[in-house]
């Protein structure tokens, strides 16, 4: 699970050693470049750089959405390189919570069925995923919201419910791309509020953005130029 | 390694309902090709079986209950023609045949350039010429060819028997000859003979020479006229039973030299049938076909479409664990349950169009129920041809191309 409770020092969520990627051409273009990067249990990470540097090539990296052209990438302390597409689809269900920009909600499905979508592919029992889903809601301070179609929601109650979503699975890593990247700035403060409240609950978040603002919430900064990755200060 | 986790086929089927019913109007349009497909398949074959059923019960009520034996010749080996003679008692042997519901003789009698008049020959105008033939009948050829009477009755076999000069006309003849009624024992002259008239047949189902003619008992023109025997023997059987009495006839009727008779029979039972079905059936079936690859087509065509419209859902369901054949599931099933829908709704619109079609025509509407309820799966099986190409499309999306569409 996603706790450090074991009394063995418990590997890095993330480690990815000498990663790359890189688009064959042409013109070939080398997106992500010899990253090595290591995300503790529990940490609030965020990713900043300008457009074009590679930060969502990472995020798909990260998240098992796509693979690296070289490199090791160890998911808790799993080489995930050498897996299976299917197995990757399994862990990126399971370990990995995606929040993205653009919500992703299905239209015309009620704001609960959105959020269990991401049990559907574990076998999560139905009554389960029904209730889990509540309690996730209940989380983003949605439970009012349940029956709701995702298309009456405000941007920061949509962003909102994509969290709960990627909540709901228990993952081990909740990876957002400019989440707040749509909203106007009390929604911004709001899932702010929400990924600082889930930080103090232990899960681990990494968050992409452009934004000082929104950076200056985690952790943790790391800045990512022309696909190299270094650290920064806070 | 860990049990592989798989969406449950209740979810899949879910999934695919919902995706299925949040585009109604989509929806609609998908499922038309197939409904009409399946509709014309369905309302093709079932008038195709409703218009073969009443062709063929046209048929079964008179055709294939009608046998007739006939006198006939042919050559022998030695150069000589042979040639055989109906037994007087012909109709008789036939009908100890088990099987037979009638039967009777039949022939033409030549009364040697006599006319058929309705008065006697000292007729003062002298213009009044008949040219009405003259057929001469056993009692029971009335009812192995349907004979109804419009007014009073048949000879018998008595009059036969005796020689009676009694007649029965054909309702032409009987207009010709100015007689429409028979209680007051009318008579009509052949030559200068008088015949009383007994009756008057209205219609028939064969042999409607008869109804043209004055039909005289068969022993009146034997010993009237010196006819020489039957011409031929008419056979009314039971339903089914014209195959057998057709190869017994001959045999029953002349057991020295069956092979001189000729003997016709209807066609096989049900071969009839079966030959105009499987007519129309075929190009029905053809039509309906075409209908189908139509409406197969335009399902692959939308969904192809709804593929690409929703390239953005294949990325999150990615994204949350899906895997790549998890994708092409629900868009194969969601193409399978279009079909079925379509073939559902075609069936019933197939089975109302049959009905209503019968009812106009005033046909017995005939539909093979099992076609009813194959319809919806074949609906199924057209949608799952149908959604395989695009299934295999959205399955080949790239999560990372997916999400940035949007
Ligand atoms: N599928 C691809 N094929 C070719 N080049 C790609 C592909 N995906 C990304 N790139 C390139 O890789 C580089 C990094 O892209 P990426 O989307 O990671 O940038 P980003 O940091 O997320 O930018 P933004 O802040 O604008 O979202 C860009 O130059 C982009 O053009
Ligand atoms: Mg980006």
């Amino acid at each position: 699970m996603t706790t450090t409770s074991d009394a063995s020092p418990s590997p890095p969520v993330v480690e990815m050693v000498g990663v790359g990627r890189s688009f064959p051409g042409p013109p070939q273009v080398h997106a992500v470049r010899d990253v090595d990067l290591a995300i503790d249990r529990g940490e609030y990470l965020s990713i900043v750089g300008p457009s074009g540097s590679g930060k969502s090539t990472l995020l798909h990296l990260l998240g098992l959405l796509d693979r690296p052209t070289h490199g090791t990438y160890r998911l808790d302390g799993v080489d995930v390189s050498e897996l299976s597409e299917a197995h990757r689809a399994e862990l990126r269900g399971e370990r990995i919570g995606f929040v993205f920009q653009a919500f992703h909600l299905l239209p015309h499905r009620s704001v609960l069925e959105n959020v269990g979508l991401s049990m559907l592919y574990q076998r999560v029992p139905r009554r389960e995923r029904v209730q889990r889903s509540r309690d996730a809601l209940e989380r983003v301070g949605l439970a009012h919201r349940v029956d709701f179609d995702p298309g009456t929601l405000s941007g920061g109650e949509r962003q909102r419910v994509a969290i709960a979503r990627a909540l709901v699975g228990e993952p081990s890593l909740l990876l957002a791309d400019e989440p707040t990247g749509n909203l106007d700035s009390d929604n911004v403060e709001a899932v702010l509020d929400l990924f600082d409240k889930l930080h103090t609950e232990g899960i681990t978040v990494a968050v992409i953005t452009h934004d000082d603002h929104v950076s200056a919430r985690a952790g943790r900064r790391v800045r990512i130029t022309d696909g190299t990755l270094s650290e920064a200060a806070v | 390694m860990k049990m592989r986790r798989r969406l449950t086929l209740r979810d899949l089927v879910d999934e695919a309902l919902s995706g299925v019913a949040a585009r109604p109007s989509r929806l609609a349009l998908t499922t038309l090709g197939t409904v009409i497909g399946v509709a014309a398949l369905v309302s093709t074959i079932g008038l195709g079986q409703t218009a073969s059923g009443q062709i063929s019960d046209r048929f079964d009520a008179t055709s294939a209950t009608r046998v007739v034996v006939e006198a006939g010749e042919r050559d022998s080996p030695d150069g000589a023609v042979q040639a055989t003679e109906l037994p007087w008692d012909a109709a008789d042997r036939v009908a100890r045949l088990s099987g037979v519901a009638s039967a009777g003789t039949f022939a033409r009698v030549a009364v040697g350039g006599a006319n058929v008049r309705g008065v006697p020959i000292n007729d003062p105008s002298g213009s009044i010429d008949h040219d009405i033939p003259v057929t001469a009948v056993t009692e029971g050829l009335f009812d192995a060819v349907n004979g109804v009477l419009s007014t009073g009755r048949f000879f018998d076999s008595g009059h036969d028997e005796r020689g009676n000069a009694v007649v029965v006309l054909g309702r032409y003849a009987a207009e010709r000859l100015g007689i429409n009624r028979v209680d007051a024992q009318p008579s009509i002259f052949i030559g200068d003979r008088p015949f009383t008239v007994v009756g008057i047949l209205d219609t028939v189902s064969h042999r409607s020479e008869l109804l043209d003619s004055a039909i005289l008992p068969m022993g009146t023109a034997e010993s009237l006229y010196g006819l020489q025997a039957p011409a031929a023997v008419e056979i009314r059987t039971e339903l089914g039973a014209a195959q057998l009495i057709g190869s017994q006839a001959a045999l029953a009727v002349a057991p020295n030299s069956p092979e001189l008779l000729s003997v016709e029979v209807p066609p096989r039972p049900g071969s009839l049938r079966d030959d105009v079905s499987t007519d129309i059936n075929a190009l029905f079936l053809a039509l309906g076909g075409l209908a189908l690859l139509v409406g197969g087509l335009g399902i692959a065509n939308i969904t192809l479409l709804s593929v690409m419209e929703r390239i953005s859902e294949i990325g999150l369901r990615r994204s949350v664990g899906a895997s790549s054949k998890h994708i092409a599931g629900q868009f194969i099933v969601e193409s399978v349950v279009i079909g079925f829908l379509g073939g559902l709704i075609g069936a019933a619109a197939g089975v109302l169009a049959t009905v209503g079609v019968s009812v106009v025509q005033d046909w017995t509407p005939l539909l093979d129920y099992r076609l009813a309820v194959l319809a919806p799966f074949l609906g199924a099986a057209i949608g799952l041809l149908a959604g395989t190409y695009p299934a295999w499309r959205a399955s080949t999306i790239e999560p990372i191309t997916a999400l940035r569409t949007n």
